[in-house]
Formats: C-alpha cells, structure tokens, sequence
C-alpha cells in the first residue's frame, strides 16, 4: 500500500510499472494476501497519479490529466493541501461506494456468467478487447493490431490442445509460455526507462507552500455534490469494459463545468475540477474488477496485470471464482474498504513526504527500479533466461512507444489469447464447425453486435473528421 | 519524401513483419479445419490480421506521415538491456552483491550524467535495501558470494 503510493508518486512510473514491478514479491505470499497488496498497490499508485498532477502538473498517469488543470492552479496558489485533500477524501468516498457496488453487482453477474458456453465466451471476449483498443487513447487501428500481437505473443509455448510446441523456436525455457511478469516489466518499467533517458523531462516543484493542509468548510461544500456525481459517472463507465479511467474523469471535468454557476473559475483552481474527476476517476478503476473478477475478463491495462497475477497464483479468474474462492472474492471487497482507508489516514500526513520524494532526481531512480525490476524476474525461475528476454522486451517497448503503439491492449490480448482460442476452438466443435454459432446463440449475439456498434460508433467521427479535412 | 522519420509508416511495417513472420513459422503446424482446429489455425489467423492492420496502418502514414516524437538515446538503448544480461549471468556464476552493483553502475551509466560518488552511494543503498528486502525479508535463496 505505501510502497504503491511511494512507487506511483515517483514521477514518469505510471500505476502499470508499479504493478509488474512489484508483482514478483507478492508471489511468496497466499493468494489472498498477495491480491489484497496488489489491490494495495493499485490505489497507492493511482493516489500518487494524482498527487503528482496536483504538485508539478506531471499526470502520473492519464486519468490524472484532468487533475492536473486544476489541481496545479490550486498548488501555485498555495493552496496544494486542500486539493491534495479533497482529492483523497473523494477517492474515498467514491472508493466507499463502489465497493457497495462490487458486493451488490457481482454474485448476481457471475451467477449469469455460470450460463455462458464457449461461444458466449468467446464473444465477450472479443467484446472486451475490442472496446479496450478502441476506447484506449490513441490511434484506433493500432491499438487493434496491438491487440493481435498481444494475442500472438499470448499462443508462444505449449499448446493445450495437441501439446505441439508453437514459436518456441526450439527454446526450452519457451515451452511454458512468456512469462507475464517479463513481458510486463520489460515493456512498461524497462522500455519506459529507455525512452525517458531519451527525452529528460522538465519539472518544477512547488513545494515551497504545501501548509493548510485542511479544506475549508467552504471547499467542503463546493466539493460534496461534484464528489458525488464524479462517483455516480466513474461508477457506469468502470462498468463498460475499454473505457479508460481517463473518459471518466474528463466527462466529470466537462459535467462540473457546465452546470457550474461561475465557469471561468475553472482552469482557475477551482475545488469542483479536483473533487469531481478525482471521484470519477477512483469509481472508475475500481468498478474494473468486476469485469474482471466475474466474468474474468480484464478491462484496463492494469486489470490485465491483476488477472496475470491472479493466473500466476493459480487462480482462474471467472465466476467460478466466487463460487469456488468467496473467501479470495470478499477477502478483495473487504481489502478495498480498508485500502480506501488507508489511503486517506496514511497519505495526509505524508503528504510533504511525498513532495519531497518528488525532488529525487531521475538519474538516481531509474537504477533502483532496474535493481528491483531485475531481482523480481530473476526470482521467477532462477534462470537469466528472463532477463535476457526482459531485456528484449524493454527495447521491443521502446519501439512501440516511439512508434506510438500503446502497450497496454497488447497486454489484453497476451493474458486473454490462450482462453480466446481455447473458446474459439470449443464452440467450433460445439456447432461443428459452423462459425454462424456466434450469431445464433442470442447472449452471444448481443456481444457480437454490442462489439460492431462500438466500432462503428469509435470509426464515425474519424470519417467524419477525414472528411472535414478534404472539403476544409 | 522522407520515410525515415514516418511513424505510421514504421509502425505498418512492423505490424506486416511480424504478421508475416508468424504466418511463415505457422506454415509447420497442422492447419486443421474449422470443426477441428489444429494448432496452426489461430496463430495463420492473427498472423493475417496483422499484415492487414500493417497494410492500413502504413498506408495511412503515407497519407499523414506524422513524424517520430523525440530523441533517442542510443546509449540507454544499449547499455540499459545489456545491464540486465549482464546482471542474469552475474546471479548465476558470481552471486547476488556482484550482479547488484554491476546492475546499478551499469544502468546508471545509461543515463547521460554519471557521478561516481553519486553512484557508488546509490549502490551501496539499493544492496543494503535489497539484501534486507529479499534475502532476509522474503528469503530468496540466493549466496550473495559466489566462487571467491
């Protein structure tokens, strides 16, 4: 938990880094313990996003963005104590419910799932990546084929069907598949690493006024409805898979804007554009797990990182999961209470530590991210085989950053290929052989055609604009 | 025009070769039908999508050609992965406390300042923390010395 706020304050290391990072010392604990820390984690890294946005206008990450408009204006004003309060009392209030929300939605949606048939699977599954790539930000038609290659690199290894050695390239160390972990450090902590030695970024500390670090009575006011609405919106676009904790904060940003009674403020340092995309975008990351813990199917880059975690402690995420591990499915519900918690009691008072962690140069950084980076891979099998394709990975990551490539789908599809093409294969020889199967099964149908109206919706405006370009 | 720096256009090419190297290395493995798929069938399949996403994605950087962002540092390119090679082989031939500080002076000198004093403190402190962190803490097996 504080090594999550620790790592995510640490600026250019978004929560993903801190995730693959980490994820090699949880694997000495239980199950249980070591999903509630990665939980743990998560949040820290996802407040630390925040803290950095409000202090240097640096988003750790890019939910964060929104928090920068504001939040930095509010810091330059002195009054960095307050957004870094508010932000963290929003969190937690919409931490509070969407836990409520969790518990409420999620035995009766794997209850559904426990229905689902390959096809149904199968289509969901495409559903889920597609809307990731689609909604993920950037490029449209990369981050499908992004997707492709996630898949691609998800089939390396053994294949379970006829036990034939696929990409393997005559490797042993390959038959049981890339490692996650590898993949995940090499692309997000090492390549991110290459490419911010390539670029040396700008920043500038305010840290000299971080006192009166209590919000007004005033705040508190001005805070509570536009906390209450970023909850309600992070809350319904957690649920739709894709959609970026960034769409949530950013609808919250532009619904504060309008209904407020005074919009110059904004852009200006006002309270509302803090609490409201703050609240937003914390409902947002953690209605994300219900996708993934019932129906098994992650819905942000992190998400994937949890259910590789998950897969690596031998637990299938699904809705077998519930009905098999309640105690691992409440154990995470109970664990995201008290991690909201913690989050407020433990970083309002650090919060000048955190500032003053922000002054460690980047050059003194890096090296200890490699150190533990490093340390975690090798621990997996003993072997220097992972560094080296780590290493690889780092500068394959490199190239998809330059390439503007995002990462993340990729990621998607690496931990879902293996069961997309299991329930590809199943339903086939279910309607032997006709591919019509997907169609006709109506749960399924509506997946497929959730799937098409999603890409046509995504693919209209870009027409549209191209169009525009031609004619203008 | 200069394709060099086009970004799409790289990114297209990328997509095709790895569609069509995995294709090629697919050709091995039994196609198998649509009722029975065998384990040639998923990964033809990908591999073909990737060179039509390839395909649409260069032909687009045609159009565009947007520019790479940025620089790039050749040095960290190289010296930073090496590091990790360098640090694997360390863990297994020489221990834990030597592939530590070749790791920690190697990544450092990837970055574009490097200070001795600054470096050898770093080292001294990421060993201490990592010693303590996951010899003692999480009781990882390794011998922080070996064949000396």
């Amino acid at each position: 938990m504080l090594l999550g706020t620790l790592i995510g304050v640490l600026p250019g290391i978004g929560p993903l880094a801190t995730i693959a990072m980490l994820m090699p010392i949880t694997f000495s604990i239980s199950p249980v313990a070591a999903l509630i820390m990665l939980a743990g984690i998560f949040y820290g890294a996802q407040y630390g996003g925040s803290t950095t946005a409000i202090l240097v206008n640096l988003p750790g990450e890019t939910s964060a963005v929104v928090t920068c408009i504001d939040g930095y204006q509010m810091a330059r004003q002195g009054r960095a104590g307050p957004a870094l309060a508010i932000a963290a009392l929003g969190s937690f209030f919409a931490g509070c419910i969407c836990t409520l929300v969790i518990a409420l939605f999620g035995p009766p949606i794997a209850e559904m799932a426990l229905k689902f048939n390959s096809p149904e699977y199968f289509s969901l599954m495409l559903m889920g990546l597609v809307t990731a790539a689609v909604l993920a930000h950037g490029d449209m038609l990369k981050s499908l084929a992004m997707v492709a290659m996630g898949l691609l690199l998800g089939i390396v290894g053994t294949d379970v069907d006829s036990g034939m050695k696929r990409f393997t390239f005559n490797v042993l160390e390959l038959t049981d598949g890339i490692g996650f972990v590898v993949i995940a450090v090499g692309v997000f902590a090492v390549g991110e690493i290459v490419s911010n030695l390539g670029d040396p970024e700008e920043r500038q500390v305010f840290t000299s006024e971080v006192k009166g670090l209590f919000p007004t009575k005033e705040d508190f006011k001005q805070s509570i409805f536009p906390i209450i609405r970023g909850t309600a919106l992070g809350a319904f676009f957690g649920v739709l898979p894709g959609t970026g904790p960034a769409i949530a904060s950013f609808s919250s940003y532009m619904v504060e804007k309008k209904i407020a009674r005074d919009p110059s403020r904004f852009g200006k340092g006002a309270i509302e554009g803090v609490a409201g995309p703050e609240a937003a975008n914390n409902a947002d990351a953690q209605c994300k797990f219900i996708p993934m813990l019932t129906l098994g199917i992650p819905a942000s880059g992190t998400m994937a990182l949890m259910l590789g975690a998950l897969m690596i402690h031998g637990i299938a995420p699904g809705p077998t999961v519930m009905t098999q591990r309640p105690d691992l499915f409440w154990g995470l519900i109970a664990s995201m209470w008290v991690g909201n918690l913690m989050l407020v009691v433990l970083n309002l008072p650090l919060i000048g530590l955190w500032v003053s962690l922000l002054k460690v140069p980047y050059r003194l950084l890096f090296p200890a991210i490699m150190v533990f980076s490093a340390i975690g891979i090798f621990s997996l099998n003993n072997s220097p085989f992972e560094l080296y394709l780590t290493a690889g990975f780092g500068l394959v990551g490199f190239l998809w950053m330059k390439l503007d490539c995002s990462p993340a789908p990729m990621l998607l599809g690496f931990v879902l290929g293996p069961m997309l093409e299991e329930n590809l294969r199943r339903a086939l020889v279910i309607s032997r052989g006709d591919p019509l199967v997907f169609v006709t099964r109506p749960i399924s149908l509506a997946f497929v055609i959730a799937t098409v109206l999603i890409l046509i919706m995504m693919a209209a405006p870009a027409i549209r604009k191209r169009r525009g370009d031609i004619t203008g | 025009m200069d394709r060099g720096q086009n970004k799409d256009f790289w990114a297209g090419v990328m997509f095709m070769g790895t569609g069509a190297m995995a294709m090629f290395i697919a050709r091995d493995y039994a196609f198998g039908s649509t009722l029975r798929m065998g384990p040639g069938y998923f990964p033809s399949m990908l591999g073909g999508v990737l060179i039509l996403f390839g395909i649409a994605i260069m032909v687009k950087g045609l159009r565009k050609s947007e520019k790479i962002r940025g620089n790039w540092s050749v040095r960290a390119l190289i010296v930073l992965p090496l590091s990790l090679a360098v640090f694997g082989i360390l863990m297994e031939k020489a221990g834990f406390l030597p592939a530590l500080v070749a790791l920690v002076f190697g990544s450092a000198a990837a970055g574009r300042e490097f200070k001795w004093l600054e470096v050898m403190l770093c080292a001294i402190v990421l060993t201490v923390i990592s010693v303590a962190l996951f010899i003692w803490g999480l009781g990882l097996p390794y011998a922080l010395m070996k064949g000396f």
